[in-house]
């Protein structure tokens, strides 16, 4: 099953302003600028990876999200993916 | 590079090199009451060079280069070798400034503080602050400021005020006594005459001041203001740095402190009386 | 007159630093950052009595070169991510190998592009994977792509679309002649793998790459730092195998001839039998060392020189097309 591993939180700088959070991303130099539920889903994935399913719960759970949509959560995760700040593992 | 000179502008020195005198005449004459490098040691260097040695006399054209260049970037007719020279120590600053976060941004200094205007080319920054130096501020810049991420505090950079098209008029009537440049017409960006700045920012360029107040100014628009929150400043001024990438950690650190801890307001108007007005009613009240 | 000597003394000797007059600072370290060696000389340094002026520059120097590793180590593990659901073996070159490794050879070097090397016959699950972890091409040309797949050991430029940064994959070093090539799957089997699953070229493939570059770049543009490269690598590992390795790989009057211009830049430790000179070699000196106090770039003869010399030996088409394609590539 596909995991997801968040940037440990040691390597994150996070600063929450008002419109919008910044977080520095010590590995790699890059500035993200980011909005809900990227810092959410990045601290549900600080203590060990989750497959979808399971982050999907815990997210719904710890900051009571309204439209706990499947799909939208795929493409937030895909782009994080792309930004480095969270890893794909695949079973192999 | 047979001519050569040496200058220092607020905490950088340049050695500046040419393949004609013209250039560095004209540089030792306008910045003749600034220092020379600390140390003799220049931070960076320009070079202002023929493309091949007969077009140092046959219709001669000045390529700009230096520590860090540009690559095929246009040259300048030599007329205009003034205009390359301050591109040129521009560019090393643009490229390679690792010490100082590079605001683009013009700055002004009283009773220690500084106030930052910066936005887009044209927006009118480097108009009003040369305008507010007329009214008895302290001119720190009018093109980058430098905000130092182990203090937190802005440095000047007091080059020569660029001036293009119609405020070369609005100044020459507000400073009649001050020194300025040669006027260079048919430049990439119109007509350009260079300020020098007075004797107190000359004097004073090494001191730096706590940050007070970001500006935003607009020019062309009825008078109006609005408080800008740091999520917005903070991405504007991303964009209007060139080595925030290149600070890493220590620009992020800088700057967020930055937005977190100095108020910003956006500024519209028509025209300069109202904006020096605005500006310093914004100041007192921030 | 003044040349890359104060360099390579500097970076040889650095408490020869002290005889230094601010003329001289001036030129050591326009031509320091010319030869892309600031940040190494910044290392090099660190500690020593100097004025103000000199040690903030080299402070920063540092902290630049810090952040370019950043970077491309960064660069690394995002290519390592996208390629390591294929199983294959993924060999770093170059700075990014030396900074990855933790050897002396990284130390405030100047890092470009990400340089990697995998098996020929993974090319095309290679350049697909990337292609799907947001890299593209730097010109997409149907003509040139297929030129450059034919005679390059390379794939045309990658760039990723947002960090714009670029990578290039590769399947052997650099080939010297059409007849003597590299032993593309010696460089691979003798690799050495890295904590995070990368690899690295065994020691004595690194300085045959080394030494590769030094002499096939037709110019010979970044020779102090390639010889800097040679010289800590064989200051860490030492030459032994380095000859015979070398003559596998029909690089061996290349590595000898990287050797000796290390030990004379920079006093490299090599035998005794190794520092002999030929008539070429003189050049290749002043070719080096061309740089004038402003940092550039001097000695036009010799460098034309070499420039014509590259294209008359034997120069694969390769090179050529490399050269163009990057010349198309930064006028983009």
């Amino acid at each position: 099953m596909t995991r997801y591993r968040a940037a440990a939180p040691e390597t994150l700088r996070v600063v929450p302003l008002d419109a919008l959070t910044l977080i520095y991303h010590r590995a790699s130099g890059i500035t993200h600028i980011v909005d809900s539920p990227v810092p959410e889903i990045l601290e549900v994935l600080a203590a060990r990876p989750l497959a979808e399913p399971e982050l999907m719960a815990r997210l719904s759970e710890r900051f009571e999200l309204v439209d706990a949509d499947a799909a939208a959560l795929t493409a937030r995760l895909d782009e994080l993916v792309a930004t480095g700040l969270v890893e794909r593992l695949c079973a192999i | 590079m047979r001519h050569l000179t040496h200058l220092r502008i607020g905490p950088i020195g340049f050695r500046v090199g040419s393949d004609w005198r013209g250039p560095i005449a004209a540089l030792e004459n306008l910045y003749r009451d600034y220092p020379a490098p600390e140390d003799g040691i220049p931070d960076f260097n320009v070079h202002l060079f023929a493309a091949r040695p007969w077009r140092r006399l046959l219709r001669p054209s000045v390529h700009i280069g230096g520590d860090f260049v540009i690559p095929d970037a246009a040259p300048l007719p030599l007329a205009q070798g003034l205009l390359a020279a301050e591109m040129g120590m521009n560019l090393q600053m643009a490229l390679g400034q690792r010490r100082f976060l590079l605001l683009h941004a013009s700055a002004v200094e009283r009773d220690g503080q500084a106030l930052l205007m910066t936005g887009m080319s044209g927006a009118g920054k480097s108009t009003l602050a040369a305008l507010l130096m007329a009214r008895g501020w302290r001119l720190m810049g009018d093109e980058f400021a430098l905000l130092d991420p182990a203090t937190g505090l802005i440095h000047g950079f007091p080059r020569l005020i660029s001036l293009k098209n119609e405020a070369i008029a609005v100044l020459e009537r507000a400073l009649p006594k001050a020194r300025f440049g040669p006027v260079l017409k048919g430049t990439p960006k119109g007509t350009i005459r260079h300020l020098v700045p007075d004797a107190r920012a000359i004097a004073a360029m090494a001191e730096p001041a706590v940050p007070k107040l970001i500006l935003f100014p607009n020019y062309g628009f009825a008078a109006a203001e609005r408080a800008v929150p740091p999520s917005e400043t903070f991405v504007r001024l991303t964009q209007a740095s060139t080595n925030y990438v290149a600070l890493a950690e220590r620009g992020f650190d800088a700057l967020t402190r930055l937005v977190q801890t100095i108020p910003a307001r956006a500024l519209d108007y028509p025209d300069t009386a109202t904006a020096l007005t605005q500006v310093e009613r914004l100041w007192e009240a921030a | 007159m003044t040349d890359g000597r104060i360099l390579a003394q500097a970076l040889r000797d650095p408490v020869t630093i002290a005889r230094l007059e601010p003329a001289g600072w001036t030129a050591l370290l326009a031509i320091a950052r010319a030869e892309q060696l600031i940040g190494t000389l910044a290392h090099r340094l660190e500690g020593l009595p100097m004025p103000g002026a000199a040690a903030r520059i080299l402070a920063d120097a540092r902290a630049s070169a810090a952040q370019g590793r950043t970077a491309a180590l960064w660069e690394a593990e995002m290519a390592r991510r996208a390629l390591a659901p294929l199983g294959m073996p993924v060999i770093l070159l170059k700075g990014t190998a030396y900074a990855a490794a933790g050897l002396a050879a990284g130390t405030g070097r100047s890092i470009g592009d990400l340089d990697i090397l995998v098996p020929r016959a993974r090319f095309d699950d290679a350049e697909a994977a990337l292609l799907a972890a947001g890299w593209e091409w730097v010109k997409p040309d149907p003509y040139d792509d297929r030129y450059y797949r034919r005679w390059m050991h390379e794939l045309p430029p990658l760039i990723h679309r947002e960090r714009d940064r670029m990578i290039d994959v590769h399947h052997t070093i650099l080939p010297l002649t059409a007849r003597i090539t590299p032993d593309a799957d010696a460089l691979i089997a003798d690799s050495v793998a890295l904590a995070n699953g990368l690899r690295v070229l065994s020691p004595e493939d690194m300085l045959c790459h080394a030494a590769a570059h030094l002499m096939a770049d037709g110019d010979l543009a970044g020779g102090m730092r390639n010889l800097w490269d040679v010289h800590c690598l064989i200051e860490e590992f030492g030459v032994a195998g380095l000859e015979k390795r070398a003559a596998h790989h029909g690089l061996g009057s290349a590595v000898a001839r990287a050797a000796r211009h290390a030990h004379d830049l920079y006093g490299t430790a090599i035998p005794e039998s190794w520092c002999m000179w030929d008539s070429r070699d003189p050049l290749y000196r002043r070719r080096i060392l061309a740089r004038d106090g402003w940092g550039r770039p001097t000695r036009k003869l010799t460098r034309l020189g070499f420039y014509i010399r590259s294209h008359a030996i034997r120069m694969p088409p390769a090179m050529l097309a490399r050269h163009l394609f990057i010349k198309w590539r930064r006028e983009a």
